[in-house]
């Protein structure tokens, strides 16, 4: 039952007689009694209709649907031409005279099926009459049968030619006049060379005389005002020679490839559609209800449903495999192996005409094509712009499929021009305005320190990072002030930036955008494992911007204030007087630095800062900044921190009292520092440390005092000052954590001191005894 | 021009075989069937360093007197072999290559659909229908 060839003609007459008898109007299925009817006028002997019925599978599904009908059709034109009744003879007889079906008045529509038989003519008027319904038949064909009377000769001369008269011959002409006048004519003109008459149609009687005075030379001649109400008036006037120029034709048409005939099936198949009922066509509540299927298996109506989940989709419709695979060959348009929309559209329409008993075509019907951009060339982004997002990839496919597909290959490279936003293949940097704001405010906030950091990759993750860093809690990220954090995350953040995605950048914009406009973002707060390399990296990337500067100072101002000022001059200075004046120096050198080190003035801003707040903040800033020291030199790394105890000490002391003897305020501040970073070392030891530290807390202590000088010098806008607020709430908050565990540990260093006392002397008594 | 065209699986048994009937079938099959050992043959020579270069048309495997034999490997270890005939010397060799392109796209089509399992029979009629009027170019 597959694969039913039927030659234009036949399909044309075939649908006519199945719209005949569709008399509910289902386009699909007609009922059986006008289908009986009708093969009851075929004058066949009704075993032979009933064999006919079995054969086209009409008992079986109890109705006959289209493709039912038309097998019925032909093996009635087969009965009828006397060959036994084979479902292969459907396909394997060619030039198969199209069904005769007769009604009461026998001799006339011998005439008339003789006429039609041997009728075969573009020239030939298409006054098609409709079977005969049983009772109806008004044979009024005295104009006719002189016609038939004036063909006879020539029919019988076409019989004994071809006693199987090419199918060519029997076109359905009502269809052509019908279509001439319901829709517009520019398919009966094709097909008049092909078609031949065909039945008459009553219904569209009336317009047959409109036909004839439109002007078309062929009906003119046969008076089709008595034709109109021919039942089954095969009757025209055709020269017969333009059957026989079709008959070879047709034949030779018959006798090609298969697939050229269904070719040409399709075409008719197609040309038909589109002229008559379609019957491919989905009408509305199909189309809605497809849509909703759709919709349940990818919302986003634009959007693909893979290969995958169409399949177990399909299977469900308990079509076997070789079927769904063929609707998925005819309606994956482009091959990508998803469906879109109309795609789905149009499997889902084919596995329902399969399912009503339809045939599948060969070709995917004209109604139901997708509608691609590029045959369009219209701007329907919608439906290609998902596709090309999708087959970005494959879209080096299509243009090896050139033969098949040369117009859609065109477009892939359009289409992926116009993707380039949401490709990811484009390392776009986008630097949109979130980063512009957070660009400013972090000049803003530079401008305290004379940076100015353009450079957007900086700007970009500090939040971000600074969030992590917070997290971290790290000591010395405090110390490390807003402004190294800023410098060394932006370096660290901005390699990987560079290297990764613009999606990244985008994230990392849209995730600080929100943060740089909400009141307090974090400042970036650099890894512990990178805010040395972290600075070389800015070393590195960043060579053009003068901020960068920033960079190299980031790993200078932890390092700078204790090393120059011993250099300069601060030899060991055991005495404090001797190094509150080495401070002062200090103090002279300091602002030198501070133009070099921009990021140290910044720093140093911060110290300011820092220093104007309660001195224990300025002590854990001094801790903070030995704890930078520390990290920045691990030999320092003990030291630091003792330098950072001694000189918070040293700070309280020289508050309350500028003696701060080394050797003796700093002794007793030794033994609290050095159980923190190396209980084990002996006090020995410690002296010449804690007289080192103190150089360096004696640095830290000029540095301090000398910055707040520094930072007013600068001017500062309103976002400055609140970025260093924040900055510094930010500070406050890491140097608090920083405070409470430093107190945690001075907790245990006094215990420690207490056991220590007291092993001192439980040993004591012995001495002196 | 092609009196026969096959596809054979990477474990060398049959996907598609299709040949033109005019004469026994059953010899166009044997000589797919014995042509596979010089495909292996010429696949392995390559080398396993030159894989990824490797060119997926092979030529001509082997003519017998009465007709060439030609081969073509996809990077999946599909073979295509077609059959064709000597004494239709216009074939050149780049129209045999083209022919396997085609063959190779439309396999590749048979692949995306979904219904498709790896490794069947390919009952496809696109592919049918491309394999016929390559077989029914020159008559």
């Amino acid at each position: 039952m597959e694969g039913l060839t039927l030659s234009e003609a036949e399909q044309r007459y075939y649908c006519d007689l199945f719209a005949y008898c569709d008399t509910e109007s289902t386009k699909k299925v007609a009922p059986n009694g006008r289908v009986l009817e009708l093969f009851r006028a075929a004058q066949l002997p009704s075993e032979v209709v009933l064999q006919i019925m079995e054969l086209c599978g009409a008992t079986r599904l109890g109705y006959f649907g289209r493709s039912q009908f038309y097998i019925a059709l032909k093996l009635v034109a087969v009965a009828q031409s006397g060959l036994p009744l084979r479902v292969e003879s459907l396909n394997t007889v060619k030039d198969l005279p199209l069904p005769r079906f007769v009604g009461p008045k026998n001799e006339q529509e011998l005439r008339h099926t003789a006429l039609y038989s041997s009728d075969a003519d573009n020239s030939t008027p298409y006054s098609g009459v409709i079977p005969p319904p049983p009772g109806r038949v008004q044979v009024k064909k005295g104009s006719v049968s002189h016609d038939a009377g004036q063909q006879r000769t020539s029919t019988d001369q076409q019989e004994s030619t071809s006693p199987v008269v090419s199918p060519q011959q029997s076109p359905p002409t009502s269809p052509h006049t019908w279509r001439k006048h319901n829709r517009h004519p520019s398919g009966g003109n094709n097909e008049r060379p092909l078609a031949g008459p065909g039945p008459f149609w009553a219904p569209f009687s009336e317009a047959q005389p409109g036909s004839s005075t439109t002007g078309d030379p062929i009906w003119s001649g046969h008076s089709p005002p008595p034709h109109q109400e021919n039942w089954v008036s095969f009757a025209d006037t055709p020269p017969t020679s333009t059957l026989l120029a079709m008959h070879p034709a047709s034949v030779q048409d018959q006798t090609t490839v298969r697939t050229v005939a269904s070719a040409t099936t399709a075409n008719e198949i197609r040309r038909q559609s589109s002229s008559y009922d379609d019957p491919w066509k989905i009408t509305d509540e199909q189309r809605q209800y497809y849509v909703n299927q759709f919709k349940t298996i990818q919302p986003d109506l634009n959007g693909f449903i893979p290969g995958s989940a169409a399949k177990e989709f399909f299977t469900k419709s308990k079509l076997p495999i070789l079927e769904l695979s063929h609707i998925w060959e005819l309606s994956d348009f482009d091959k990508d192996g998803a469906l879109t929309l109309d795609e789905f559209c149009a499997a889902f329409h084919l596995v329902v005409a399969r399912k009503n008993g339809y045939d599948l075509p060969e070709k995917l019907p004209e109604s139901l094509m997708p509608k691609l951009i590029d045959l369009e060339d219209t701007t329907e982004v919608g439906d290609q712009s998902g596709e090309v997002g999708y087959s970005s990839s494959p879209a080096e496919a299509p243009p090896s499929k050139s033969p098949s597909m040369p117009s859609l290959n065109q477009t892939w490279p359009e289409l992926n021009q116009s993707s380039e936003d949401t490709a990811i293949v484009h390392p776009v940097p986008i630097r949109m305005t979130p980063s512009k704001i957070h660009m400013q405010e972090m000049e803003l906030k530079r401008t305290g320190s004379d940076l100015a950091n353009p450079t957007s990759p900086l700007l970009v993750k500090p939040p971000d990072l600074s969030e992590e860093n917070n997290m971290s809690s790290s000591k010395f990220v405090a110390g490390n002030t807003v402004a190294d954090g800023y410098s060394s995350s932006d370096s660290y953040t901005s390699d990987p930036e560079q290297i990764g995605s613009t999606i990244t950048r985008q994230r990392s914009h849209s995730g600080t955008s929100p943060d740089n406009t909400a009141p307090p973002p974090p400042p970036p707060r650099p890894h512990p494992s990178h805010s040395r390399s972290s600075s070389l990296d800015m070393n590195r990337s960043f060579t053009v911007t003068p901020g960068q500067q920033q960079a190299g100072v980031v790993a200078y101002p932890p390092a700078v204030p204790p090393r120059p000022p011993p250099s300069q001059g601060a030899g060991p200075h055991v005495h404090r007087p001797v190094d509150a004046e080495s401070l002062i120096a200090h103090t002279s050198t300091s602002p030198q630095q501070i133009p070099e080190q921009p990021n140290f003035a910044d720093f140093s801003q911060f110290e300011a800062f820092a220093a104007s707040s309660v001195n224990e903040e300025e002590e854990d800033e001094i801790e903070t900044h030995s704890e930078v020291l520390q990290v920045e030199k691990s030999s320092d790394s003990a030291g630091s921190l003792r330098v950072t105890k001694t000189d918070a000490r040293v700070e309280d002391k020289a508050a309350a009292s500028v003696p701060v003897n080394a050797g003796k305020g700093t002794t007793p501040l030794a033994p609290p520092p050095k159980p923190i970073r190396r209980r084990l070392k002996s006090e020995d030891e410690l002296r010449p440390e804690v007289e080192e530290h103190t150089q360096k807390t004696g640095v830290i202590a000029a540095v301090l005092a000398s910055q707040p000088s520094i930072p007013r010098s600068v001017g500062k806008d309103k976002k400055a000052i609140q970025a260093s607020i924040r900055r510094n709430k930010e500070t406050n908050t890491v140097l608090a954590r920083l405070n409470s565990e430093l107190q945690q540990q001075l907790k245990d260093v006094l215990e420690e001191r207490i056991s220590l006392e007291v092993q001192l002397e439980q040993l004591r008594p012995f001495s002196h005894l | 021009m092609a009196v026969c065209i096959a596809v054979i699986a990477k474990e060398n048994y049959p996907l598609y075989i299709q040949s033109i009937t005019t004469e026994n079938e059953l010899k166009f099959h044997y000589t797919v069937h014995t042509s596979l050992d010089v495909v292996d043959e010429k696949i392995s020579a390559m080398g396993k360093a030159l894989v990824d270069q490797r060119e997926l048309y092979l030529g001509l495997l082997y003519p017998t007197e009465d007709y060439k034999v030609y081969g073509y490997v996809t990077n999946s270890k599909v073979k295509f072999v077609m059959v064709a005939d000597s004494s239709n010397t216009a074939l050149r060799d780049n129209e045999i290559h083209s022919m396997f392109q085609k063959l190779h796209n439309s396999y590749i089509d048979v692949m995306c659909n979904p219904f498709y399992n790896p490794g069947d029979c390919i009952h496809s009629r696109a592919f049918d229908n491309m394999v016929t009027s390559m077989m029914m170019q020159v008559c």
